[in-house]
Order: C-alpha cells, then structure tokens, then sequence
C-alpha cells in the first residue's frame, strides 16, 4: 500500500511546488475511514503470531555457546574442591601442566583476580558481606569449589590435566544445615560471619500481634520446609572468551541472564576500564534463575584467554551443574497465625531460615530470600498485624541463586498451609476460609506496606473451585474414598509481584540497583525495524513478543521488526531478565521507544505535507496520514528516505536518521499477577507415589501479549513446581557430600510424570506498562508445591498425618497410609 | 587407547571421513569434527535426550555412542529433517503451531525421538506417545504442547497415508 518514494530530488523543502509534493498523488492510498488508529490496540499484540526464533531452533540453526568454535581455541575447565570445608594447604599443578595437551593451569594465586562482593546498605548487626574469590584462595567451602583452572588443546586433554592436579587439604567440619550452621560451637564458613548468619532482619513487628495471639479463637503453627533444587536449565552454564587486539576488547559470549552486570564485575574482577569488555549472549538453552548472578567460571576462562592471547570455551558438564552450579530454595518457615471465630486472619508470627551456601550472589546478595519473604508473605490476604524475623544462613553447600519464583513458592506454601490448617481448626472448607480473607478492594495497602494494585484474587478462587465441581471432583473424592482410595483436592490462591522497578529494589537497600530498562529503535530506508532491549530472553519469545508491541504501536506488519538484546555494544545498560520484569519493563521501554519513532515520523512528514503536526497522525498500514486530508499520506519508506538519502529536505531541527530511544522503570510497588491452582491427586498405597489426575490453573497477568507464550509460561513453570513438589531435591551427608552427581539420583519429571493442564484467564490491565500487560513468567512454579501439598494433605485426610515439607517423598506417604484405619 | 582411528560414516547422506580417538563420542563427531551443531548435549550420560540422533532410522544417544561404532552407519540429524523445498516438515511445523518449544535446547532431541517414535508406531495413541516422549527431558514446557505437535504429526500422517 506504499507509494514509490517520490520526493523529487531537487525539492526545496521551504517552499515546495504542491503538486511535486510526496503524498499528493491521489490513489495511493483511499481515503482513511473509520476510527483513528490506535497503537495500544493493534492487530498483533493478543494474537498467538508464529513465534520469530522457531525456524533456526527447529532446523539446527540456532546458536548456542558450545556452538561456539573460534580458530585456536583452547578448552577450559576446572580441579574442583572434593570436601566440602577445608583449608587450602597445597595446591600443585606441575603434573597438570606436564599433561600432554594442557597450555596452563592456574590456581587464584597466578591470576590475581579480585573477588566478587554482593553487599547491602544494611548496618552490621543486619548484614555480613562476605567475598566470593574467582578460585578458592585461602579455603574451599562446598564440594565442587573451584580450585583451580586447566586450559588444554581439547577438553579430553582438560580432563586429564585435572585428574593430575594435587591439592592438599587440612579438612575441617562441615555446616550442613540449620541445626549445625546455628550450634554454639559450630565452625566458621567466613570468618566474618562467626555465627554463620550472613543476614538477620525483623521486617515488621507491627502493632497488636501478641494482642491477636491472645485474643484468637483458633492459631495454628506450622513449620514448612523446602528441598534445596537445581533451576536446571538444559544449557549448562558456557563461556568462550576471546581477546580482541583491533577492539582492544575481550570479547566473552556466555549464558546468562544479566549481561551487563556480567560485564561490570568481570572488568572489576580483572580491574581494567569497563570498556574492554564485551559481553555477548548467544541463544540460551533456559536460565530461570541461576544464569541470572555472575559466576565465577566465566570470569576465570575470561582471564585466561587475555592471558594466553587465545580464545579459550568452558563448558559446564552436568555433574559440575548439579553439584557446583547455583542451587535454590532450601528454607524452612514456623508460621504462627491467629484467627477469630469467623475464621479471620488476625495477626501472622513468622520466623524465616534460608540456607544460602557458601557464598552471597552477585548482584542480589544472600538477603534476597529472607528479604523478598520478609516484605510479601502476608500473600493474598489480608492481615492486621505482622512480625517477620528473616535469616540467611551461610552453610557448606554450593551457593545459591534466586530460582523461578524466588522465595514465593515457599513462603506461599507456608501461608496456603496455615489456610489449610485454620480450616480444620475452624471446621471450615478451606476455600471458604481463603475466600474470608483474600484481598477483594484495590489498591490495597497490606500491613507490610506493600500497595497491592487491581487483580482477581476472589475471582481466580472461586473460578478454580467452580471447576472443580463442575467437573464432579467432589464426588470422586467421595467416591474413591468409599473404595478406600486416597483422592484429594487441593488449591493454592497466590499472587506475585512482578517487574520490580528501581524503587521496590531499593527498599531492600542493595547497593546495586536493578530496576529501568532502556531500548532504542532505528528504521531503515526499507522500513525495517531494529530494536534492542537490556532484558535477556532465553526461552520467553522476546523476538515475538517485543515485536508485536512495536509492530502494533508503529502500525507495521511485525515480521519488519528485529530485536537485538544480549550484546553490551548495542545497548548501553541493562538488568537482563529476571523476577518477570521483561514485558513488564522492557515491554514497556520498547513501546516507549517506538512511540518516540512514530512522533518523529509524524514530524518529518508534516513538514514534508506542509501541514501542521497536529494534522497528522500514523495510519496503522506503515504511513503517516493528513487528517484533514487523508489523501495525502507518506508511507514509512517516502519518510526514510528523506531522513537517510535526502536529509537536506528535513525540518531545521530534526536530525538525520530513524532512531530513537526510551527507558522504563516500574514506579511505586510495581504490578501482581494472580492465580488460584487447583490440582486433584491420588495416592498410591502400595509405592506410597502421588499421582496428578488434574491440573487446572486460572491466571491474569493483565493483557496478554501471546497466548500461546502466556501459556507456555504457565506450564513450564508449572511443571517446575511439580519437581519441587513431588521428586527433586539435593541432599547433602554430614561431610557436606552432595548427594546428586547425576541424572540418575536427581529426578527430573518427565511427560510420563507432569500432566496436562488447563488455563483459564482473567485479565486486570495493569495501569503503568506497555498495553496493561503484567509478568507472566514465575506464577507456575509458585503455585504448584502449596496446590500439590494441600491435596496430598486432603488425600491423607483420614490418616490424621499432616505433610509442610516439599518435596513429598513416597515413603513419607507410605508411612501416613500405614497408619491409616 | 588413544591412537586415533579413520572413521567413514554416513550423516544426512553424505559421505564423511574423520580421524578420531576411540573415546570420542558420536555427539562431539557430529558437533566439532563436522560442525552439526543442531545435536545438543545436555548431560553427557544418556539421560537427557538433547542428543538424540537417527542411527540407521533408530534413534540413539549419540553422547552414549562412540564414533567408531557408527562406522558404516547412516546417521540422520536436525538439519536433514527440513522439507524438500528446504521449509519445515510436518513435524517441525506442527512443533511451532503448538508452541512446543520454548528455549529450544531440547528441540533436536525431541524431533529425532518424535520421528522414531512416529516410524516405529505410527498409530500410537496419546498415551503411548507421551509414554515414548518421556525418555527425553524438557525443561521449559511442561511437554504438554511437545506431546499435542507429536500427536498432530501422527493424525496429519496417518490421513495423508
Ligand atoms: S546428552 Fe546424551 S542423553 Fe543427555
Ligand atoms: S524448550 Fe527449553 S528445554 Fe525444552
């Protein structure tokens, strides 16, 4: 529908001749009718368009970092601690070096790099920094700490020159857990921390709690406990790194989420100007959670390869992912709730122990567990008075980084077990109590003066439990338990912040900040789009989704816009992908950008119409329309020509060229998602296993920018629940030996064990980002350990045992249906 | 152990010839020697199924299989499985229709598993199939969308016969 660019090549653009001038050719273009267009609500963004990355995924011809293959590379990898706490009293390389093949090898003591410190703005009773070295300095920490790095012609030759590598230990007792990090002679994992308490903070102790206890009709107490996991993307963790003389750069491609503070600590680490580094993301086989804290291993290959003036590729194998890669979750709650006769929350009591590991993570340090449910456990509901004690523990167990739902899964567990338990106290239905508690009047501003902004928390519940028994689960359970089977029912109703901004960050008092993100956009003379964004997808569909926004606001088909992110050369600064902030913020900054374009092309084309710029307006077919005229139109190609070819014939005050930018940070308290689980199970009284007949999930993340994602989202995430819930976990002797090497011993769920689920939405616009749209990237895997315990729990309902922990183990549940009558 | 050996082996159909070690893997063969880079690797001890291969039409673990046991043998991957006018398959389109991936890491895996799958037990119901998916792991998409492509695949197929 675009004209040929016809602006004469002589124009002048002060007093142009009318009929030489673009756009006034009629029937280019008919005559515009109907409602003007609108860039909020455009064709792409709600459709499930066919998603940008599938063709080269599904071909083979996606790039990934082990993909990667650089003329001279060398191949990295690394002698790691086999104790799990010790003093370094020896570490001799000479044989390793003697291994045919092997380039170097270097202990922290040959590459001199400066440690990784995450710290808080918090006073020292409150916080401990502590410092993460590259290679283990003076001590080893967990079993798997890297001690020492080997570079060899192939990574054959690298295994061989770590199996010749001596270290020498003077081993000392291992922390394994809460009882022994806490113990009055337990041994020190820093010495900075004595009491192995890396953060302790009493939240809130708000008015009238011991008030609530006194005066409750039913309180409950319940301690909740969740396995330590593995995020365990399918990628493993990767580096290849490689000096760069003409840039005077070294150029690192790596998986992770945070690019650019990749970047930042990498240059500190090796104290060189950040300039000399350039962080690159190839395509990342999933991350959720763990690629998104810098580790060590790539700043350690990244040194060598400046060093040896060779690229050098380090690519974590499974075993060292399982054991020495970031872990998560490992948290134990005592919740203590009051509640009056009519079964209201009254007063919440919470002492929070989360074991972090043996090091505080870059950025977000050790505090974010304890912290993140420290300020949103009262969840859903509404609750009058609240205390909270959160506590990071430092332990000999590899580090651990915020996984998929951070602290949410847990905290929610605990909460949605307390529901579950004051019903029983009350004689209550558990859905009945939830529903006389959940926050119903938005804006709410809860006890922990968090402003909750409109969701559907009622209507999820009640829509979750509508089908259930519409769908005659009731009955079977009635049925199933006249046969002595074990059915049960059980739901979850939760929400989630999502798309921290600056100042929800800096209410925990970090010393970095997360929270904007920025974009720029450019149009070529063909109309093309590239944009960039400081977010870092790796599986959420950025290409598409970002595009269809941009597509919608500029008014062009959505196969003209690119997205470029992941390459610290494009884009200046940004957070990456985490905490569900990359539609949310990102989303945002791109609509933003776009906006900028469309006023700028609406610019150049008024002064090229003679018209005033208020009289034109974007069409929504890739042009600019004279509204008084609607004749007269630019299409975007006429108006890049100029603005590239012909720049002589833009406004005085315009410059050349298609570009502009915008960044986006979240004010305030940021958005919630919400949602209700509701899960069927079946326990098996012979392998004491747990069977899900029925999954069903109702949502709103406001609008939803692709179904087809949204519900991948959902699933996925739902499935990670379900792990955690049912089968992973990894355990540790009391040498701090782990437990889980393989695949063999870590259970990942397969499709024979995670079951289709059915989703329904609800939609809340949010009011402050791109298209009312919320993040939609964490909810499943919130949801799904409370929904699938409170069923367990129904299903045992006659056996009088209760089960808080996660995961659910087949012998816990044999052990309650033993007892049963 | 380590002399190295002249291997001859079919992938895709064309004739290869690589000097390897007699440890090195059918994975690292096809991803470093000849640069097949489709073939992921996700753990390296035949549990994962990033790595699933066609090795004369069964599918295989290549991290499992040594190079030199291949020798002779026709080996298909990834980039074989595009249409005749180089767009997708069935299968591959059918996997994009419904979202059935996401980062994408397993995505070779699932294909080549699918294909064995579909070859072997054309008429395989939802459950069988889902059954036989489940010797590849997901991360990412909870595999209900990987068993609805793999179904689609088999019903289109199974009218088209
Ligand atoms: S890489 Fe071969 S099965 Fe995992
Ligand atoms: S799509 Fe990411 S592992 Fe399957």
């Amino acid at each position: 529908m675009t004209s040929t660019p016809t602006v004469p090549a002589d124009a002048d653009p002060d007093r142009p001749e009318r009929g030489d001038h673009p756009g006034d050719h009629p029937g280019h273009h008919p005559p515009s009718t109907g409602p003007r267009f609108d860039g909020h609500r455009g064709r792409w963004v709600g459709a499930s368009v066919p998603r940008h990355e599938d063709p080269r995924l599904l071909t083979g011809r996606g790039r990934f970092v082990d993909d990667i293959a650089l003329s001279g590379m060398l191949h990295a990898g690394f002698v790691r601690a086999t104790v799990a706490h010790a003093r370094l009293t020896g570490i001799d390389l000479t044989a390793t070096r003697e291994v045919e093949g092997v380039v170097a090898a270097y202990d922290a003591a040959d590459l001199a790099l400066g440690d990784i410190v995450a710290i808080l703005d918090r006073p020292a009773e409150e916080f401990t920094p502590t410092a993460m070295p590259i290679l283990a300095k003076d001590k080893v920490r967990f079993v798997g700490e890297p001690v020492a790095l080997v570079v060899a012609r192939d990574p054959y030759a690298v295994e061989d020159g770590i199996e010749a590598a001596q270290v020498s230990y003077d081993v000392l007792d291992a922390v394994t857990g809460e009882e022994s990090a806490l113990a009055s002679d337990a041994p020190r994992v820093h010495d900075e921390a004595p009491d192995n308490v890396l953060l302790d903070v009493s939240m809130f102790d708000t008015p009238g709690v011991d008030e609530a206890f006194a005066d409750a009709a039913v309180t409950v107490d319940v301690v909740t406990r969740s396995g330590r996991q593995n995020a365990l993307p399918l990628e493993t963790r990767g580096v290849v790194a490689a000096w760069d003389a003409r840039d005077d750069q070294l150029h690192v491609a790596t998986t992770t989420q945070v690019p650019h503070q990749v970047r930042t600590v990498l240059a500190r680490c090796l104290d060189v100007p950040e300039r000399t580094v350039r962080v690159t993301v190839p395509d990342m086989g999933g991350g959720f959670g763990q690629k998104c804290v810098v580790g060590r291993e790539e700043i350690a290959a990244a040194a060598a390869a400046k060093r040896l003036d060779r690229p050098v590729k380090w690519i974590e194998d499974r075993r060292e992912a399982l054991t020495a890669g970031f872990l998560a979750r490992e948290q134990r709650y005592r919740t203590r709730a009051a509640f009056d006769a009519d079964g209201q929350i009254t007063a919440l009591d919470v002492d929070i122990v989360c074991d972090m590991g043996a090091y505080s993570c870059y950025p977000f340090t050790a505090g974010i567990e304890p912290l993140m449910a420290s300020a949103e456990m009262p969840s859903v509901y509404r609750v009058p008075a609240y205390r909270v004690r959160g506590r990071a523990l430092t332990s000999n167990k590899a580090p651990t980084a915020p996984y998929r739902g951070v602290s949410r899964p847990q905290y929610v567990v605990a909460i949605e077990r307390v529901m579950e338990r004051a019903a029983r106290e009350l004689g209550l239905d558990p859905v009945e109590v939830r529903r006389r508690n959940v926050i119903t009047q938005f804006p709410y501003t809860g006890v922990n003066g968090v402003t909750y902004d409109p969701g559907t928390y009622r209507e999820s519940l009640d829509l979750a439990e509508a089908t259930m028994r519409d769908e005659g689960w009731y009955e079977e359970r009635d049925r199933a338990a006249a046969q002595g089977r074990h059915l049960g029912i059980g739901y979850c109703c939760f929400s989630e912040r999502t798309g921290y901004g600056s100042e929800a960050f800096a209410k925990r008092r970090m010393t970095v900040v997360p929270g904007f993100d920025i974009s720029e956009i450019r149009m070529d003379t063909s109309g093309a789009v590239v944009v960039t964004s400081g977010t870092m997808n790796h599986g959420q569909s950025h290409e598409t989704t970002f595009a269809q926004i941009v597509a919608d606001r500029l008014g062009i088909d959505v196969g003209l816009v690119k997205l470029r992110q992941g390459d610290t050369e494009r884009i200046s600064y940004g957070w990456g992908t985490f905490a569900s902030r990359s539609v949310t913020i990102g989303g945002s900054a791109v609509a933003l950008a776009s906006e900028r374009l469309g006023e700028l092309l609406c610019r150049i084309a008024a002064h090229l119409l003679e018209t005033r710029p208020e009289n034109v307006a974007l069409d929504g077919d890739g042009g600019v329309v004279q509204l008084d005229d609607p004749t007269r139109r630019l299409s975007f190609t006429d108006i890049a020509d100029v603005a590239h070819l012909r720049a002589h014939l833009l406004p005085k005050d315009v410059d050349p060229t298609l570009t502009a930018t915008a960044s986006f940070d979240v004010p305030g308290d940021g958005t919630f998602s919400n949602a209700t689980h509701a899960v069927v199970v079946e326990a098996d009284p012979g392998t004491g296993q747990v069977r899900i007949l029925r999954y069903a999930c109702v949502e709103d993340c406001g609008v939803v920018v692709h179904p087809q994602v949204v519900d991948g989202q959902c699933r996925g995430g739902i499935a990670q629940g379900i792990a955690g819930a049912l089968f992973e976990e990894v355990t540790y002797d009391s040498h701090g030996e782990p437990s889980a090497a393989s695949f063999i011993d870590y259970l990942v769920p397969t499709a024979s064990e995670i079951p289709d689920v059915s989703i329904a939405h609800l939609e809340t616009p949010c009011a402050f980002t791109a298209n009312g749209a919320k993040g939609a990237g964490e909810g499943g895997t919130i949801g799904a350990p409370a929904a699938v315990l409170n069923a367990v729990n129904d299903a045992l309902r006659d056996t009088g045992v209760e089960l808080d922990s996660t995961p659910i183990h087949p012998w816990t549940v044999l052990a309650a249906l033993e007892g049963t009558p | 152990m380590t002399d190295p050996h002249l291997l001859s082996l079919t992938v895709n159909g064309a004739e290869h010839e690589v000097v390897v070690e007699p440890r090195r893997t059918l994975a690292d063969v096809l991803r470093h020697d000849l640069r097949l880079t489709g073939t992921h690797v996700g753990c390296e001890h035949g549990v994962c199924g990033a790595c699933t291969v066609l090795l004369d039409d069964a599918p295989v673990r290549a991290c499992l299989v040594f190079a030199v046991q291949a020798e002779g043998s026709e080996v298909r991957t990834v980039e074989s499985l595009a249409g005749p006018d180089g767009g997708l398959s069935d299968l591959q389109q059918a996997f994009t229709d419904h979202h059935a991936l996401q980062c994408g890491f397993c995505t070779p895996g699932f294909l080549l598993l699918a294909e064995g799958v579909l070859a072997e037990q054309p008429d395989a119901s939802r459950e069988e199939v889902r059954e036989a998916l489940s010797a590849n792991l997901c991360r990412c998409t909870g595999y209900q969308t990987i068993v609805d492509a793999v179904c689609a695949t088999a019903r289109a197929r199974q009218e088209a016969r």
